[in-house]
Parts: structure tokens; C-alpha cells; sequence
């Protein structure tokens, strides 16, 4: 009996000796939330369906078979049927997904590193370089989205740019007209960081600015990053379907979610072809939804005091 | 108070200034102008210079921006190249059928936002209000297309019950009650997406700040006195709990007038984002220019709208 109740015990005090670390308390309460954790399973699940997918697939989309297969209802060898050219929309609704999620990623990555980057330095020097960036900051805000968006796409096919890089063109335009929220959060988060005792710390050791922020400022705004970058990666999914449902955004032969969804433009594909548009608008919804949830559960769970 | 809006109207110049540059700058690195996109074959190279001359498209960039600029800061936005009118006359054609859209999915949400909002607070945790999170997730993810293609294939298409698109029934004179009744059946669809995708931010925003207010000492009063929970909740909590919901009001404005580019498109209603589409398309500068900039104002004016409404409806907010 003895012998069995002494480690027990020990256990039990060993949390009390050794506090947990922040990231670990904020993945316990990111577990303990349902709804984020199913919201992270169905990510997984539908990254796995993107990026391992289509090896599956006994099907190529340069396999074009116009005369035999065209426009397939749903059925054993094709699950989800096949377009107007013969082509398997089950395999290219994983090929979208790749597109339309890595535009994603990309984007917000660059609208975070575009946006902390400024916003640290508006926090940190304050005064000019404040001033001058959140001007900057304001202008971007008071900019209407969508339509330079827009105007951009008509630019990018104007200029006759290939599908290939029009990829990497738009994750950049996305990213680029993204970044204010990200450096208005980080601003207003160094602005008290830097006050604190810690700084006056890096101040005593002569470090210098450039290792102050990158070192000591900007590691304590990541919670507030990453529940950004979260929620941003959704946005920015939406917005490239929407740009390339008006066909200025990812364009054919590139497929993506959004404009896999433009064949319901013509009307007997709406009508009788549902399986061409309505599984990659199906695939948007339940992908956003889900960063959503996990974005919300890591907002808790990071940040309670963000939740608003 | 007076001081503060003059200061932040003076402001708003500068920011005007970068964002009319940047606007500008964009659209003249589109290769192409009206008359290449209009592209008529009959039309010779002379006479293709002679319009150029006339729109003015033959000047350097630099030299329209300021020409540009200076008649937009008279309030002079030029002549839309495709619809042969001044700007403003085409924003205030369009604007109107975009707004009805606008105005009523704004008081639809309003309305549905702060009734769940409220009760889902009043109930938190209650499988009601776990319901309510999961809709509202699903309604902050809809893209609006995709939401509006799927309404209207079964609801125009397969059902039958509501047209599939437009503003009213083609070759219809209906007028009075009968014109009324065809917009309605046209408009429902849009204004149900709208509605759709407005209502899931809000409903959340109205839920935390009711939660927030609830759990206040003066909420235990009003409940010490015995007054009855519905005199709690809708006259003493929600007053409170509707006080910052009020910038968002001022945030709405250029959603109003700003027409919903996307939906109209899918519901082919002829509103304003449509049009502003198509001056894309054609190389429209002006209108496209013109109603850019127009958009860029209401959204300053907005901001300011919502920081003085903020000011006044919370005294202890000062504005200085």
C-alpha cells in the first residue's frame, strides 16, 4: 500500500513545484474547447484530402477524354463526375484546394510580416515613424477592398500574365492590401510592452533596437499574431474565391475552389451539372468554418482578454 | 465636440490626398483605355487619337492626376466615358437599387442580431445558446456567392417560388402595388445572403457585450428591487450592452451605399456594384476613379460618424 500511494503523491506535487508554461496552459484550454477541436479535425481532414489526395487518384488532369466522358453524372469511377472536358472533378477539386489554401497561407504570411514588421517600428520609435505609418495605415484602411482588388485581377489579365505566376501575383496583392490589421495590434501591443520594466532591462545591458524588438518586443505580440494570422487565412480565402468566381483571380487552367464555382455561370451547368460547383463552394465553406473555429478557440485560449 | 470634428475633417484630407495618388497610380498601370477596350473595327487610328484628345487620354499620368484631382476637390467628378453622364449622376441612378438592398438586410440583422444576442447570453451555455455560436460561425464563413448560386437554384430554379434574378420581371408595367410586389419577390433572395453574412459578427458582438453587462452589480439591483426579468434584460441590461454596438453604426455607411459588387453580380440586380464592375471591365476611369474615391469618403466619414455617435451616447468618453 505504502509503496504504491508514494509516487502518487509525488504527482501530484510536482505540478505545484514547477508551474506550467504559457503554451501549455493555452493548449489545455484549446483542448478543452469542443468546438475549436473539431474545427482543427475537420482542417486536418481536408488538408490531408488536398495535399495527399490527389496520389490517390487513378486519374490526370492533362488526361483530357472529351468524346467519352464529358460532363459525367456523379458515379462508381467518378465520384463527382466530370466537367466539359472529360476531366475528374473529384481529382481537380483536391488540385483547387492546394491552390486555394496555399494562396491563403501566403498571403497572410506576407500581410504579417509586412504588417508586424511596421507596427513594431511605429510602437517602438514612436513619434515620426509613428505617425508616418499609421498614416500609411489609414490610407490602406479607407481603401475600398474589393474593388482594387478587382481593379488588380483586371490588371494582372491585361497584362497577359501567365495562370502559373498569376498564383504567386495574387497572393502577394492579397497580402500587401491585408497588413493594417496586424500592425495596428502590434503597434498598440509594443506601445505598453516597451514601458515596461524588462525594456528598461535591455536598456541597462546596451542591447541594441534592432535585438529589442526582435528579441524582447516582438516575441510577447505573437499570441495576438497567430490568433491574426488565423482568422486572416480565412478571409483571405474567401476573398481569392470571390475574386476568382469573377474570373480575375486564380484563372484556368489553375484550378481553385473559386473558379471551379464559375461553371455556374452558364446555365445548364447550374441547373443539371450541381456536382461541378457545388462541392468546391461546399469545400470553401466548411474549410473557413473551420479556421474559424480554431481561430476563436486559440483567441481564448492565448488571449482571454482580446475576446470581444 | 464641434472642435473635434472640424479637426478630424481637416484629417481626413491628407489620407484623401494618399488614397486618391494610390487609386490613381493603380489604375494607370492598367495597359488599355476606353477606346483599345471598346476596340470598334471601324474605327481609324486618326479618329482613335481625336477621342483620345477629346477624353483627354493622350496626357501624361501625371499631368490627369492633377487634372483629376483638382476638379474632384470642386466636387467635380467628370463624365462616365460609357454612360455619356457626370458621375454623380450615375452614382445617383444605381446608388438607390443597391441601398434598399442594404438598408433592409441592415434592419433585418439589427433586429434578429440583438434578439439572439441577448438570449443567448441571458442563457449562456444552454444548448440554445451553443446552437446559436455554431450558426453564427457558419454564417461569419458563408462566401456570398456561393450562397446566393445555391438559394437560387433551389429556390428559383428547382421550387420555383422567387425569380432567379433582376430588379423586376422583364417586360413587366406593373406599377403601384403590383410593381411593389415584383421588387419584393426580386429583392428577397439578396437581402436574405445580406442578411446572411451580416448577421453572425453582429450577433456575437451583442452577445459578449450583453454577457459583460449582466454580470454588473446594478443588473442584481434591478433584480433586488423584484422587477420582472424581461424589464431587466430588455430596458436596464440592454441599454448598456447597446452602447458600443453604436460605432458600428457609423461603420455600416459605406456598406450602404457601397452596393454588394459580388451578389449583385449573381443576382444580376442592377445596382451600383454592378456598374462599378462593368466601368472595370470597359475602362471607365472616371466612373471608376469617381466612385472609388466615393467609397473611400463614406468609409472616413463613417469612422468619424462612429467616434462622435460613441462620444455622445457614453459620457464618459471624452473626444478631444
Amino acid at each position: 500500500m505504502s509503496l504504491e500511494a508514494a509516487p502518487l503523491d509525488m504527482k501530484t506535487q510536482v505540478p505545484a513545484k514547477q508551474p506550467d508554461s504559457p503554451w501549455r496552459i493555452a493548449i489545455r484550454r484549446f483542448t478543452r474547447n469542443r468546438l475549436a477541436v473539431i474545427g482543427l479535425l475537420i482542417l486536418v481532414v481536408m488538408v490531408l484530402f488536398c495535399v495527399v489526395g490527389p496520389w490517390f487518384s487513378p486519374y490526370d488532369l492533362l488526361e483530357y477524354d472529351v468524346k467519352n466522358k464529358k460532363n459525367l453524372a456523379p458515379n462508381a469511377e467518378h465520384w463527382l463526375g466530370t466537367d466539359k472536358l472529360g476531366r475528374d472533378t473529384l481529382l481537380r477539386l483536391m488540385l483547387a484546394g492546394r491552390i486555394s489554401l496555399l494562396v491563403g497561407l501566403v498571403a497572410t504570411a506576407i500581410s504579417i510580416l509586412i504588417g508586424a514588421t511596421l507596427g513594431a517600428l511605429a510602437g517602438f520609435y514612436r513619434r515620426f515613424a509613428d505617425t508616418i505609418i499609421m498614416r500609411i495605415a489609414d490610407v490602406f484602411m479607407a481603401l475600398p477592398t474589393l474593388p482594387i482588388l478587382i481593379i488588380m485581377g483586371a490588371i494582372l489579365s491585361d497584362l497577359k500574365v501567365e495562370p502559373k505566376h498569376r498564383v504567386y501575383f495574387l497572393m502577394l496583392i492579397l497580402g500587401v492590401l491585408g497588413w493594417t490589421t496586424i500592425a495596428r495590434l502590434v503597434r498598440g501591443q509594443i506601445l505598453t510592452l516597451r514601458e515596461q520594466e524588462f525594456m528598461q532591462a535591455t536598456e541597462a545591458l546596451g542591447l541594441r533596437d534592432r535585438r529589442k524588438i526582435f528579441r524582447h518586443l516582438m516575441p510577447n505580440t505573437i499570441p495576438i499574431i497567430i490568433v491574426t494570422a488565423t482568422l486572416g487565412v480565412a478571409g483571405a480565402i474567401i476573398a481569392e474565391s470571390a475574386l476568382s468566381f469573377l474570373g480575375i483571380g486564380v484563372v484556368p487552367p489553375t484550378p481553385s475552389w473559386g473558379n471551379m464555382i464559375t461553371s455556374a455561370n452558364s446555365l445548364i451547368d447550374f441547373r443539371r451539372r450541381p456536382w461541378l460547383w457545388i462541392p468546391p463552394g461546399m469545400c470553401i465553406l466548411i474549410t473557413v468554418v473551420a479556421i474559424n473555429l480554431i481561430g476563436d478557440g486559440l483567441r481564448d485560449a492565448l488571449d482571454p482578454k482580446m475576446k470581444k | 465636440m464641434k472642435q473635434y470634428i472640424i479637426r478630424r475633417l481637416l484629417q481626413m484630407i491628407p489620407t484623401l490626398i494618399g488614397i486618391s495618388i494610390l487609386v490613381f497610380a493603380i489604375s494607370s498601370m492598367v495597359p488599355g483605355d476606353y477606346i483599345t477596350a471598346k476596340n470598334s473595327p471601324s474605327m481609324t487610328a486618326e479618329k482613335k487619337a481625336e477621342l483620345r484628345a477629346i477624353y483627354g487620354l493622350d496626357k501624361p499620368p501625371v499631368e490627369r492626376y492633377f487634372t483629376w484631382a483638382g476638379n474632384m476637390a470642386v466636387g467635380n467628378l467628370g463624365d462616365s466615358l460609357q454612360h455619356k453622364q457626370p458621375v454623380t449622376k450615375v452614382i445617383n441612378t444605381y446608388v438607390w437599387n443597391s441601398f434598399i438592398i442594404a438598408f433592409f438586410s441592415l434592419i433585418f440583422s439589427w433586429i434578429i442580431a440583438v434578439f439572439t444576442g441577448v438570449l443567448s447570453a441571458k442563457f449562456q451555455y444552454s444548448f440554445f445558446d451553443k446552437m446559436v455560436t455554431l450558426l453564427v460561425f457558419l454564417c461569419m464563413s458563408l462566401p456570398s456567392f456561393f450562397i446566393g448560386l445555391l438559394l437560387i437554384k433551389v429556390f428559383a430554379l428547382e421550387l420555383g417560388w422567387l425569380p432567379i434574378g433582376g430588379m423586376t420581371t422583364a417586360g413587366s408595367k406593373a406599377t403601384g402595388w403590383g410593381y411593389f410586389v415584383d421588387v419584393l419577390e426580386h429583392s428577397f433572395l439578396p437581402i436574405l445572403v445580406l442578411t446572411m453574412i451580416s448577421t453572425g459578427s453582429l450577433t456575437r458582438y451583442f452577445r459578449t457585450s450583453m454577457l459583460e453587462v449582466i454580470r454588473q452589480d446594478y443588473i442584481r439591483t434591478a433584480r433586488a428591487k423584484g422587477l420582472k426579468e424581461r424589464t431587466v434584460i430588455f430596458k436596464h441590461a440592454l441599454r448598456n450592452a447597446m452602447l458600443p454596438a453604436i460605432t458600428l453604426m457609423g461603420f455600416e455607411l459605406p456598406a450602404l451605399f457601397g452596393g454588394a459588387i459580388i451578389l449583385e453580380k449573381v443576382f444580376v440586380w442592377p445596382g451600383i456594384g454592378q456598374v462599378y464592375l462593368e466601368s472595370i471591365t470597359v475602362r471607365d476611369y472616371p466612373f471608376m476613379l469617381g466612385f472609388t474615391i466615393f467609397l473611400a469618403v463614406l468609409t472616413l466619414i463613417g469612422n468619424l460618424i462612429s467616434d462622435v455617435l460613441y462620444g455622445a451616447a457614453d459620457p464618459r468618453i471624452r473626444l478631444k
